[in-house]
């Protein structure tokens, strides 16, 4: 079918500490199953967690120079702790698969699409 | 064909009927909503250019709707030959897709309206797009209407139309499963038209007819392709009895008439007429929504000839019905109006001082109103002066002076 488009969907996590097991266990269950129903419809591309936003360090060129930062580069309460990249027709399928993704993380979730490289 | 050509008037007469349908039926054709503008543009300018001499076609919006899509192509060929990615995904698009003339089974226009209303836009976007796109409103008129700078509501409707391009908001009715949210969506943005042209919130005019009239188009239009959904009658009825009052509501020298002291002989009898029989069938279905109680509601007000003769404990019943469907403190608010004529002013000022509405100027009005009445005029006063101080709309405002000042006439 033509017309595939991809979506990225960041999870926005609150900066600090994780939630203890007793809380975090089953959503890690909730998110697994989730990301198993996105391979299954074929909707699922790729998927990753990251480090808190401490781990980041942020590169900028200033003329020849390079300048190396510890960051992260936007400062906020919340940084993306996680993503996936899927595949879906359109923006009610990507907002089907983020509904999903938002129950089982709870946490929200911003929806993007991803430029067509076919477009050019 | 008309023995005498038509007039300019006539192509402003079928523009303002048809652009609506030819927008929708070639963004289903083209896929893409700036192709299928321009080419309803060029359409109606080659229309403007021809009937005055030739006459007009015997079905026009056929016409138009052809000789879009004919201009469509051209255009998208010439520009396909260049190697434009998006001209030739347009021209796939259209060749996959049945012939323009061919009415499909449920009218594109509805996919169109849902398009426009999707979640995923601003609430303004919605607004502006819906307008622009289903009403046939320019830009300009638009800007006017909701007194934004034209380049700041041109610029609105661009954007709003490359995150429908670009996130893939479908064009498209919604599955079953989220038809009654995303329908809801769509009767908000219709009712937001309609009372922002009933009630202007900010500037100087008090109705500004031209939007309430624009609302009651799309009202009758989505009523005419969703006829099974009650709510949408219901919100057409709603509009229509309220529309019913637009001559009383406002004096000869523009100051507000409240319902209670209209001249009720200026009230529009077919309107009235028109919004009561939608009430009663939408009624009968048995499922009740907030669109369709608040048309009861204004129903049960048309029937009284003067204010003294409204049947209160009907209405005070039905808003207890929209307290349950729609819990709100805005409704708890109308509701205390009603029992305030039941029970008095006392009853009705314990609920109202329940609700925090703070930032709603109508929540100091009746409180100062009902101040007023229990006799404490120096509270009334205070109150009236906040009330005042939260309203953008000249005409309220001096309304709202004009009882503030009667106090001390008392």
């Amino acid at each position: 079918m033509t017309g595939m488009k991809q979506y990225l969907l960041s999870i926005y996590q609150p900066d600090g500490d994780p939630p203890p097991p007793e809380i975090l266990e089953p959503i890690m269950k909730d998110i697994e199953a989730v990301d198993a129903e996105m391979r299954g419809a074929g909707a699922w591309v790729f998927t990753g967690g990251l480090h808190p936003a401490d781990a980041a360090t942020v590169l900028r060129t200033d003329g020849d120079d390079m300048l190396i930062t510890d960051g992260p580069f936007a400062e906020g309460k919340e940084h993306v702790g996680g993503f996936w990249i899927i595949r879906a027709p359109d923006l009610d399928a990507a907002l089907g698969w983020a509904r999903k993704a938002t129950a089982a993380c709870k946490l929200p979730i911003e929806v993007r699409p991803m430029v067509d490289m076919a477009e050019g | 064909m008309p023995v005498c050509g038509p007039a300019r008037a006539d192509v402003e007469r079928v523009f303002r009927e048809e652009y609506g349908r030819a927008v929708a039926v070639l963004t289903r054709v083209f896929g893409d909503i700036d192709t299928a503008e321009d080419a309803v543009q060029d359409a109606f300018a080659e229309a403007a250019r021809r009937w005055p001499a030739a006459g007009l076609p015997p079905s026009p919006a056929g016409w138009i709707i052809t000789t879009a899509r004919n201009r469509a192509i051209d255009r998208l060929r010439r520009e396909a030959a260049r190697d434009a990615k998006q001209a030739q995904a347009a021209l796939l698009h259209a060749r996959d897709e049945q012939p323009a003339e061919e009415s499909p089974v449920r009218d594109d226009r509805l996919r169109l309206i849902f398009t426009c209303c999707h979640p995923a836009l601003g609430t303004a976007a919605r607004v502006a797009l819906t307008l622009r796109l289903l009403g046939g409103l320019t830009t300009a008129e638009i800007a006017r209407a909701f007194l934004v700078p034209e380049p700041t509501m041109a610029q609105r409707l661009v954007r709003a139309k490359a995150k429908i391009r670009d996130a893939g908001i479908p064009y498209r009715i919604p599955a079953e499963a989220d038809l009654p949210a995303r329908l809801s969506g769509v009767l908000a943005v219709v009712y937001l038209i309609f009372n922002e042209g009933h009630t202007a919130s900010s500037g100087e005019a008090l109705v500004r007819a031209d939007l309430c009239a624009e609302a009651i188009r799309l009202g009758r239009l989505l009523a005419r392709l969703m006829p099974d959904e009650p709510e949408v009658t219901g919100l057409l009825a709603l509009m229509l009895l309220t529309e019913s009052r637009r001559a009383a509501r406002t004096s000869a020298d523009g100051a507000l008439v409240l319902l209670a002291d209209q001249d009720r002989s200026r009230w529009d009898g077919a309107l009235i007429a028109e919004g009561q029989a939608l009430v009663r069938q939408c009624l009968r279905r048995g499922q009740p929504g907030p669109y369709q109680i608040q048309a009861a509601i204004s129903a049960v007000h048309s029937d009284a000839p003067i204010a003294a003769a409204t049947d209160w404990d009907q209405i005070l019943r039905l808003y207890d019905q929209l307290l349950v469907v729609a819990p709100s403190p805005v409704v708890a608010l109308n509701r205390a109006v009603a029992v305030a004529e039941m029970d008095g002013p006392a009853a009705a000022l314990a609920l109202v001082d329940e609700l925090d509405l703070d930032r709603y100027y109508l929540f100091h009005a009746i409180r100062a109103d009902l101040l007023r009445r229990l006799g404490r005029r120096a509270e009334a006063d205070a109150v009236y002066g906040t009330a005042i101080a939260r309203t953008g709309n000249a005409a309220e405002r001096a309304h709202l002076a004009l009882a503030k000042q009667h106090l001390s006439q008392w």
